[in-house]
This record gives structure tokens, C-alpha cells and sequence, in this order.
């Protein structure tokens, strides 16, 4: 129940941060060289003059910056995220068609990254300065050097051109409509190759970090106190040290929860995917602002919900976080 | 001299420095090995590396020398990487030490500022900031500046905090030193170490988001960049795919030798943990 | 009685590259059953190394390499690894320094204690837990239910290492080392651990080595005593023989060092105060969100005090008693929120920023760690210095004068132009001594100054202060939480508690005659307390 007012205090601090990412990025939008309306004739193939006032004055436009600030706002507050010039339906819908393939992608990159740092980090650890964790350290300079999206290429040259395991991009084969357990498998399959491309890199990271965590918590007192009971190193990692070592590591991915949701922009278009990463991309191309602002506050959301499970799971495994206030 | 020894005592560290020199060296001697625009016509498309001994690594799909870009794409790595960096440490110094030092009011509302930048996936900003103010080299570099300062400013606010209350900053107070001088002269030089070593990360770190960004042909397109060439060669993937390899190679040593770097330094600052 | 732990010539080899090339040469000791043997020494002595060695819990890099260790007659280095964890924790237990940071943070008490009975018993988990709460009762721990369940950051110092006594006492062990366990407790929490300790062992006639640097501590519960220096034992016999007669050089240096309780017959003081605090408050108010979950901590609560010209006011008491809260507010490193610090007429705690900094030439302060109070990346010459430039004198000049004060305070002149990282402890606060005398202040705050010190050398700064409090006619504030050092060196003494002073007078009056229960608890803590009775302090030890 602690735990629970802790993180509900945290959430309730983040809603002033999201006001000011909002305002920040509006404003910021506001400097951008022509507006939705423009974008929008442009599409038509051009139009007059009295066509673009009345459209600017159909969206608001016309407005001074803090009225349509203070508009956008209060229509936030009822969850309408505006209009899609562009794709001529709310943005809303627009976004939540897009989200399930970002969500999807975020969740398998991170657990991978997740279960794959700890574990090479616990072993390299273990072993360190011996042949595993050279290689194991090694390898990880590698995928943390290396570009994301020249990856997927790469991976996609591999296994999708030459030896043709696996589907180069898409979300799912369109050219068949499975359903159920099927559609699942299918999906799955697109997924192998993005998930893999987004996720070794920030296994790098965790790698990294649990690795330094693990040797400064082996230095700790009471890992003494466990071997002077007569335990065994094995005992000794996973009874007492993990849990200690892990606590950088599960920070980290709050803080990054960001960064990683970026780094979906690239790898979706990269494959193909049809993600809440390749329509930023794609509104910024055609000047879709309503949209980009749209998905800066539901990427800001999933952030803010992501360091929610993140305190969380602290508070679970730190029992002094809930004693402290 | 000291940290010189601790530093060529690990083969990682020498080995980064090595890569690091040669990169260097190969946008030094960018213009004297390939004077001409690496972006204009050089011969015909597609031909493979080490098949024409005039193109050592190749044409793109353009006609325009594979070499010839990688030697200049070296200089745009460097410059923006150095640049950005340069933005970010400054950026996060200033307002790690301001928070840091001053506490209460100060560091909340900086704090704040700093988690809206967190919480902003930082790839979306630089959309932002890009799609709002162009593509040129100087507003891709800026940009990136700013949106990687955060880390910073929290490494910096950390070691304040824990710096301001040490007793040898205390008796400078009670010596009746200014602030500014407290903390330009005793908290900062010492804050400084962790900060610079954690530079090379965000130099890693600008380097790659300039490439992704150049990749999905959002970077200034006028300059030679290897994302720029990745991109171009994605066109040609599935038979030419050298024409994207090639550049993503020169990205990972250039990026891997910043970060050698970084880790020889940190070890060699910190030697405490020298034995990792 | 033949001894169950035998250390026969034992010598334990450092990483190459260092300033010594064994930890311990040629040591030789023996425990027998039912008995508390001391090894008592100063930083460096290997001491602990000897610890770590008899357990092989060596860190990386150090070996044994030499000499044999038995343990029921057989020898710990030669047993492979396997056979040695059944000894640790069951055949040899251990206690350590800091119970904070010996026990893992996120497991809870009952849990870490009950892992003893899993790590060597078959037991079924409810026994585990009954005989863990059995033991949390032995070691006479408040609400032992509560303990069980707690986990360490909610227990108090001495409760932790209580629970870390009934840790390591779970399996009954032949033998049980000690490492200094009460060295980072209070006095009175001190007091109780000993004397747990003390009839545990009687009770269970268990072995104990005993390590630590504290003769009062060794006077208090050794049956035996060795003293070891740099990593030799240079004295070993009965407690009353070796503290009585000590044999050895070094022994009779270091007994000589321990201040005694007694106080020095008392000095004329002067009747003109310059320094008087009247209802100097600060407190602080932590957590708290949208006014809930609020906690309020009176650090300082209403204390008045008077320091008389060329005098020194003694301010003890434990840790949170708010003694080093009242030093930093007399300084204003600290803002009190009420009250008045009158020094010389005129009232700091009133003063603006700007004029505390220009009054900051007339009160200076010595921090407690040589180590955290000077930075490390300025030369020693330029930290005294740094006074004298900020307020206005030309830097060569400043600079100079900085060579002097290193004569004053016993330094090498030339050593100015090194950095703090090359100096020992007790140079270090020699140069903190020479930096807050720069700026020749009437008022000096000492907050702990020699209490990281060894003991010999803490004599050596206690007797240069003393000195100088004569030369330059200084008032001292002497802030510590060691009755002994404060029995030597001030003339007048304030008892605080729980932010407030309950007792304060002459310093010979409060000890020799306590008024407050709690000033009588403080003194009857104190371990050893005939350690040095009778005899003038700091008098050369007649070699």
C-alpha cells in the first residue's frame, strides 16, 4: 500500500513536467516555417487566400499563440488531441492505430535487453577479467558502437535476403490475413529482427552496468559477513549480491525509457513498421504539427508510465525507499 | 605523467587511442588524399571495393567515391560529435552545479526542467528541433547539443551534492569565500573528472544520433556524412549492400574508439578500481 | 588449558608495489576456550589482517604465506575450500565494525540470521525461525518479534549489532572474532555491547579474539592482551600484567597516550566572556508532503553558554546530541533560527551574509577528518593561504605567512608546495590547524579534531594545541564526543543531549561530581576507566 502512495506521489509530480514539455514543444512548434494549413493546401495542389483564412480560422489559427495554447491545453484536458490535416481523421485515432507496434516493439526490446544484461553482466561479473568476460565485455562495445539502424540493415542483408529466415520489415504478411494463434506467430516473426536491432544495443548498456554494479556490491561489508558464514560464491551472488546490483540497473531504465522510445523512430523505419516512431517521422516530413505534437504527449505518457512500473518495482525490491518519508 | 602510465598500462585504452589517432588522421588528411567534393560524380555506379584500384572502397549508387566520403564523412563525425558535446557538457555543467549547489528552490525547478527533457524521447526532439529550424550543419549540431544535456547535469548535480557538504568546501566557507568562488574554484575542479569521462559518452552518443539522423536524410544533405551514405545505400541493399556496410564500419570504430577512450580515462583517474 | 586457536608463525604477504611487503610477519598467538584475548593496535598494525586471516578472507592480492593456523588442531591454510565454509559461520563466527553496512540492506534481520541454520543445519524452517527469535532474545534485543521482521535501516546502531551478535553466535562457535564492534557506537550503546559480549562468552565459554584500538575497551574485557605494531606482536601477556608493567617501548607509548578520566587541577579564567550564546535554536523539519508525513528534529534546543577570554568550553555528547550542529552554527555554516551568538558584544547570528564573511577573521574551525577537510587538488601552501588572500592580503605575502604558520604547527616550511594526499593524518590537521590560525581569530571551534587520529598521534595534536591556546591566547570551543580528551583540555564543560544542554559547569566539578543522570550514565560508560588514573597526561613515557 506504501509502495502504491509513493509511486501514485511520483505520478502526481510528473503531470507538471508533461505541462511543460507540452507548452515547450507548442511554442517551439510555433517558430516552425508554416502551419498545418499550409501543409494541408499544399496536399490539395494549392488554393487562394480566402480558402486559407477560413480554414485557419475553422482550426483556430488565427488566434494570437496563447489563446491556441490555452485551447489546445483545454482540449487535451478532455482528450482530443486535435484533427489530422494530413490524414483527414483525429489525431487521436490516427496515433492509436499506430501505437500497438511501438508498444509491442518497446516491451520485447526491453525485456530482452532486460534478461540478456543481466544475464552476460552477472557472468562476465563473475568471471572477471577472464576469457568470458573479455568476450563478453567485447561484444558489448560492439553492439553499444554500433549504429542501430546500419544493424537492421545488416541483419536484414543476413537473415531476410541471403539466407531468407526471416521477413525484412512490415508488421505482419498482408498478402495472407491469419487469424488467432497464427497472426500471433506471424507477428512475432516480424518482430524477431527490430526487436533484436533495438534491444542489443541497451543490452549493451545494462550489460555494462550490472557488470561495475556486481563488482562494487562484491566489495560491499555484508558480502563478507555472508562469506564469513561459511556461504558459497554461488549462494553469495544470488542471495545477497543481485538484488543489490540490480537497483543502478532498474534506475537506468526509467531514465532511459525515453531515449529507447526514440531509438524506435529509426528502427521502425527501418523495417517498415507501421509504429507511433515512423508517423514522427512522418509528420515531421509532411509538416503534420498537429500530429507531432499529438504523439509528443502520448510518448511523454508512456515514459511517465513506464518510470511508474520502474518505481514500483525499486520500491519491491528496496525496502528503505518506502521507509524514507 | 602519473595518469599517462595508468592510462597506457591498459591495452583496451591503447588500442581506443590508436583507432582514435586514426581517425583523426583520416579527416586531416581528407583534403590531401581526395581533393575534390566527395559529393560530385567520380565515375561510374556501383562498382565493388578492391574490383577498380582508382576507387579503393567502391562507388555508390551515384557514381560518387565510397573513399572519398568515408575520409570527409570522418571530419562531419568528428566536428558535429566534438561540437555537440562540447554544448552538452556546458549546458549540463551549468546547470548540474547550479542545482547541486544552491539545493531547495533552485535544484527543483532545474530538476524539472531536466526530467522534461528525460521524459521527451530526445531522437523525437531532435525531429522537432530539426523540423522547426532546418537541416544545416550548424542547427543539427546545436540540436544535438541540446537534446543529450541532461545525463550531464544530473552527473554534475550528484557530485555537488555530495562535494558541498565536505568538510574542506565548509572550512573555504568559513574562510569567507564567495560562492562563486567555492564553487568555481574548490567543488568544480573537482566535480570535473567523472563529468569529462562521462563526455566521451556523450560524444559516442552524439556521433550516433548525427548518423541516424543523416540516415533518415533529415541531416544537412550537403556535406559528406555516413549516415548520409548508409541511407543512399539502403536503395541498393539487397545486391550492393557494401555501399551501407562500408560507412557503418567507420560509425562503429569511430564510436568504439571514443569509448575506449573514455573507460582508459576513467580507470586511469579513478585507480582505486584499476582491478576491474 | 590447551588452546583451540593456534596462530604458529603466521605471516601474511601484501601485493607487490606497496610501502610494506607483509601485512603480518612471523605472528604467534593462542586463544584457549573461555577466554577474551585482546589484539590491540593502531592503524596499520595488522590487526584486522589478522582477522581476515585466521577466517581466509583475504582480499585479492594478499596471501598467507607463512606459518600455520589451528583451528582444533587442524591447520585453516592447508583445508580446501569447501571444508573452510563449513568452518566460517559454525567452528569460527565473526562480528565486524560497521553493523550498518555488515548487513545486507534489503533482507530482513530474521532472514540473514536464520541463513546460519540453512548454510550448516538440516533444521525445518519453523525451528529456523523459533530458534532466530531465541536468539534475538539472548542478545536482549527490544521487541525481538519486531526485530525478526525488521529489516537493518529500521534497527538502531547497537541493535544492529546485537542482531549481529546473535548472527554469528547462532551455532555456538568454538571461536568468535571480533573486529572492532563497538568502535563506531556511542559510549553508553558501547557499554551495554561489551558487556553483552562479556557474558554471552562466560555463559557459552566461547573463545574470543578481540580486535581493536582502544585500550580503555582492552582494559574493560581482555583476559589477555597483544600488541601488535606494523604487523608484528611486540608484547603479549595477562591484561593487568601488560597494562600495569608494560615491557615494551611502544606498549608504555601508547598506554601513556590514553588521556585519563581525571581532570588537571584547574586554571585561573578570566571573567570577561568572549563568546556567549543565549537560546540558540535550530531546527529542522524534513519530509512532508502537502503536510503529511512531517518529522520536526530539535538539533539545538534553547542552549546558552559562556566561553571566558583564553578559555576552553568543552561541549560532549553522543552522536545526534546536536554537539556539531552548535559548532557549525557558531560559524554560521549553519543559520540558527533563534537566539544570539555574542562574540566580543557583537551578535554573529544577526549578522548579513556579507558581514559574516568579513567577521569570519575573528571565529575559525578545525574539522573532525584529515582526510574530507582540506581539497585535494590545492596545494597545502595555498589552503592557508586561501584565508589570508580573500580577505585582502597580496598573495606572495599570504603565501609566506603560510610558511610560517607550518612552523608554528610543528611542519616542514618547505612542505607547502605538496598536496594533502602526501600528508599522514595528523599532518593533515596540522595544516586545518595552520589554515584556521591564518586568519588570527580570537575564537577557535575545533569540531572533533583528533577523534580520526591514532592515539599516539592524537596525544602529539592535543599537546600542540594546548600550546598554542597559551602563545596566541586563544578561546577554544572544543567540540568531541571522548570524555577523556575532553577531561584534558578544557577548562569548562557542556553536556548536551538530544539538542539540549543538561548539564555544563568546570569541567572538574561535572565529572568529578555529575549532576544529571545522563552525565553520570556518559562517565560510568566509559570503558577502562582506571586506564591512566593518577597520572599527569602526555608526560613523556620514561624510555
Amino acid at each position: 500500500m506504501r509502495v502504491l502512495t509513493l509511486a501514485g506521489r511520483r505520478l502526481a509530480a510528473s503531470i507538471p513536467t508533461l505541462i511543460l514539455i507540452l507548452v515547450g514543444v507548442f511554442l517551439l512548434l510555433q517558430l516552425a516555417p508554416g502551419d498545418t494549413v499550409d501543409a494541408l493546401m499544399a496536399q490539395m495542389g494549392g488554393g487562394d487566400a480566402a480558402t486559407a483564412r477560413q480554414l485557419r480560422e475553422f482550426y483556430g489559427l488565427d488566434l494570437s499563440v496563447w489563446a491556441q495554447l490555452g485551447n489546445y491545453l483545454w482540449r487535451l484536458v478532455r482528450l482530443d488531441l486535435g484533427f489530422s490535416a494530413i490524414y483527414g481523421k483525429p489525431v487521436a485515432t490516427v496515433i492509436a492505430e499506430r501505437l500497438p507496434a511501438t508498444i509491442l516493439l518497446m516491451t520485447a526490446s526491453l525485456s530482452f535487453a532486460f534478461f540478456f544484461g543481466l544475464l552476460l553482466g552477472v557472468v562476465a561479473a563473475r568471471g572477471v577479467n577472464k576469457w568470458p568476460d573479455t568476450l563478453i565485455s567485447t561484444l558489448g562495445l560492439m553492439f553499444y558502437a554500433m549504429p542501430t539502424f546500419w544493424f537492421g540493415l545488416m541483419a536484414i542483408v543476413v537473415f531476410s535476403i541471403y539466407l531468407q529466415w526471416l521477413p525484412a520489415g512490415g508488421f505482419e504478411d498482408i498478402t495472407v490475413s491469419y487469424t488467432g494463434l497464427r497472426r500471433t506467430l506471424d507477428i512475432a516473426l516480424h518482430l524477431i529482427l527490430p526487436t533484436l536491432t533495438l534491444g542489443l544495443f541497451y543490452m549493451a548498456i545494462y550489460l555494462r552496468i550490472m557488470r561495475g554494479s556486481m563488482l562494487e556490491v562484491l566489495n560491499l561489508d555484508f558480502v563478507r559477513t555472508a562469506r564469513s558464514k561459511g556461504m558459497d560464491e554461488t549462494r553469495v551472488v544470488v542471495r545477497h549480491v543481485l538484488r543489490n546490483a540490480l537497483l543502478p540497473m532498474v534506475t537506468l531504465i526509467g531514465l532511459q525509457a525515453g531515449t529507447m522510445l526514440g531509438g524506435s523512430v529509426v528502427v521502425e523505419s527501418v523495417f517498415s513498421l507501421p509504429g507511433l516512431g515512423r508517423l514522427a517521422y512522418e509528420s515531421v516530413i509532411q509538416r503534420d504539427l498537429n500530429t507531432l505534437l499529438g504523439i509528443i504527449f502520448v510518448s511523454a505518457l508512456l515514459v511517465i508510465a513506464v518510470n511508474f512500473i520502474v518505481d514500483l518495482l525499486y520500491a519491491r525490491l528496496d525496502p528503505r525507499i518506502t521507509a524514507g518519508s | 605523467m602519473d595518469l599517462v602510465k595508468r592510462y597506457l598500462r591498459s591495452p583496451a585504452a591503447v588500442i581506443g587511442l590508436l583507432l582514435l589517432v586514426l581517425v583523426l588522421a583520416m579527416a586531416a588528411t581528407a583534403d590531401l588524399f581526395y581533393p575534390r567534393d566527395p559529393l560530385a560524380l567520380a565515375g561510374r555506379p556501383l562498382i565493388w571495393p578492391f574490383s577498380n584500384p582508382r576507387f579503393l572502397l567502391g562507388t555508390d549508387n551515384s557514381g560518387r567515391d565510397i573513399a572519398a566520403q568515408i575520409f570527409h564523412g570522418a571530419r562531419i563525425s568528428l566536428l558535429i560529435g566534438g561540437v555537440a558535446t562540447a554544448i552538452s557538457i556546458m549546458i549540463g555543467i551549468t546547470i548540474g552545479a547550479f542545482a547541486g549547489y544552491y539545493g531547495a528552490f533552485v535544484d527543483t525547478a532545474l530538476m524539472r526542467v531536466t526530467e522534461a527533457f528525460q521524459t521527451l524521447p530526445n531522437f523525437l526532439l531532435l525531429l522537432v528541433l530539426v523540423a522547426v529550424f532546418g537541416s544545416t550543419l550548424t542547427t543539427v549540431t546545436i540540436a544535438i547539443g541540446i537534446v543529450s544535456w541532461p545525463a550531464s547535469a544530473r552527473l554534475t548535480r550528484a557530485e555537488f551534492l555530495s562535494l558541498r557538504n565536505r568538510e574542506f568546501v565548509q572550512a573555504g566557507r568559513t574562510l569567507g569565500l564567495r560562492d562563486a568562488r567555492l564553487i568555481f574554484g574548490e567543488i568544480l575542479p573537482n566535480a570535473l573528472p567523472p563529468v569529462i569521462v562521462y563526455a566521451s559518452v556523450v560524444m559516442a552518443i552524439a556521433i550516433l544520433l548525427e548518423s541516424a539522423l543523416a540516415f533518415l536524410k533529415l541531416s544537412d544533405p550537403n556535406v559528406a556524412s555516413w549516415g548520409n551514405l548508409i541511407g543512399a545505400g539502403r536503395d541498393v541493399l539487397r545486391v550492393q549492400w557494401y555501399v551501407s556496410a562500408i560507412p557503418g564500419i567507420a560509425i562503429l570504430i569511430t564510436v568504439l574508439a571514443v569509448s575506449l577512450v573514455g573507460q582508459g580515462l576513467n580507470d586511469a583517474l579513478n585507480p582505486r578500481l584499476k582491478r576491474r | 588449558m590447551s588452546p583451540i586457536l593456534v596462530l604458529d608463525d603466521v605471516s601474511v604477504r601484501l601485493p607487490a608495489g606497496g610501502d610494506r611487503s607483509h601485512a603480518m610477519a612471523n605472528v604467534s598467538l593462542s586463544l584457549a576456550a573461555n577466554e577474551i584475548l585482546c589484539v590491540v593496535g593502531e592503524s596499520g598494525s595488522g590487526k584486522s589482517m589478522t582477522a581476515n586471516a585466521i577466517m581466509r578472507l583475504l582480499p585479492g592480492g594478499v596471501a598467507i604465506d607463512g606459518g600455520r593456523i589451528l583451528f582444533e588442531g587442524r591447520d585453516l591454510c592447508r583445508l580446501g575450500e569447501a571444508q573452510m565454509r563449513e568452518v566460517r559461520g559454525a567452528g569460527i563466527a565473526m562480528i565486524f565494525q560497521e553493523p550498518m553496512t555488515a548487513l545486507n540492506p534489503l533482507r530482513t534481520i530474521g532472514d540473514q540470521i536464520g541463513e546460519m541454520f540453512e548454510l550448516h543445519t538440516d533444521l525445518p524452517a519453523a525451528e529456523i525461525a523459533a530458534r532466530t527469535l531465541a536468539l534475538l532474545e539472548e542478545v536482549r534485543i527490544p521487541d525481538p518479534a519486531l526485530a525478526f521482521r525488521a529489516y537493518p535501516h529500521e534497527l538502531s546502531g547497537g541493535q544492529r549489532q546485537r542482531a549481529m551478535i546473535a548472527m554469528a553466535l547462532a551455532l555456538d562457535p568454538k571461536v568468535l572474532i571480533a573486529d572492532e564492534p563497538t568502535t563506531a557506537l556511542d559510549v553508553t550503546t558501547q557499554a551495554q555491547i561489551l558487556k553483552l559480549i562479556r557474558d554471552l562468552q562466560r555463559r557459552k565459554g566461547t573463545a574470543v579474539l578481540f580486535i581493536t584500538h582502544d585500550f580503555g575497551v582492552v582494559a574493560e574485557i581482555a583476559d589477555r592482551v597483544a600488541v601488535m605494531r606494523e604487523g608484528r606482536v611486540v608484547e603479549a601477556g595477562a591484561t593487568a600484567a601488560v597494562l600495569g608493567e608494560p615491557r615494551h617501548a611502544y606498549t608504555r607509548q601508547l598506554i601513556a597516550a590514553v588521556p585519563p578520566l581525571e581532570a588537571p587541577p584547574p586554571r585561573q579564567l578570566s571573567g570577561e566572556p568572549i563568546l556567549a550564546l543565549a537560546h540558540v535554536s535550530k531546527t529542522y523539519r524534513t519530509g512532508g508532503f502537502l503536510g503529511r508525513g512531517k518529522r520536526v528534529t530539535h538539533a539545538v534546543r534553547d542552549v546558552s553558554l559562556v566561553l571566558p577570554r583564553g578559555a576552553t568550553l568543552g561541549i560532549v555528547g553522543e552522536s545526534g546530541s546536536g554537539k556539531s550542529t552548535l559548532a557549525r552554527c557558531l560559524v554560521r555554516l549553519i543559520d540558527p533560527e533563534s537566539g544570539e551568538i555574542r562574540l566580543n558584544g557583537v551578535d554573529l547570528a544577526g549578522l548579513s551574509r556579507e558581514e559574516m564573511r568579513a567577521a569570519t577573521r575573528r571565529i575559525q574551525m578545525v574539522f573532525q577528518d584529515p582526510f574530507a577537510s582540506l581539497n585535494p587538488r590545492r596545494k597545502a601552501g595555498e589552503a592557508v593561504a586561501q584565508g589570508l588572500v580573500v580577505h585582502g592580503m597580496a598573495r606572495p605575502q599570504a603565501l609566506a605567512r603560510a610558511r610560517e604558520l607550518f612552523g608554528l604547527v610543528g611542519l616542514d616550511p618547505a612542505a607547502t608546495e605538496r598536496y594533502p594526499h602526501e600528508f599522514s593524518g595528523g599532518q593533515r590537521q596540522r595544516i586545518g590547524l595552520a589554515r584556521a590560525l591564518a586568519l588570527e581569530p580570537e575564537v577557535l571551534v575545533a569540531d572533533e579534531p583528533v577523534s580520526a587520529l591514532d592515539v599516539s598521534v592524537q596525544a602529539q595534536v592535543l599537546k600542540l594545541l594546548a600550546e598554542l591556546r597559551e602563545r596566541l591566547g586563544l578561546s577554544i570551543v572544543f567540540i568531541t564526543h571522548d570524555l577523556r580528551v575532553a577531561a584534558q583540555v578544557c577548562d569548562l564543560v557542556a553536556v548536551m543531549q538530544r539538542g539540549e544542554v543538561v548539564e555544563a559547569g568546570p569541567i572538574g566539578a561535572v565529572f568529578g561530581a555529575p549532576q544529571h543522570p545522563y552525565t553520570r550514565e556518559l562517565l560510568a560508560s566509559i570503558p577502562g576507566r582506571e586506564i591512566g588514573a593518577g597520572r599527569r597526561f602526555a608526560e613523556e613515557p620514561t624510555a
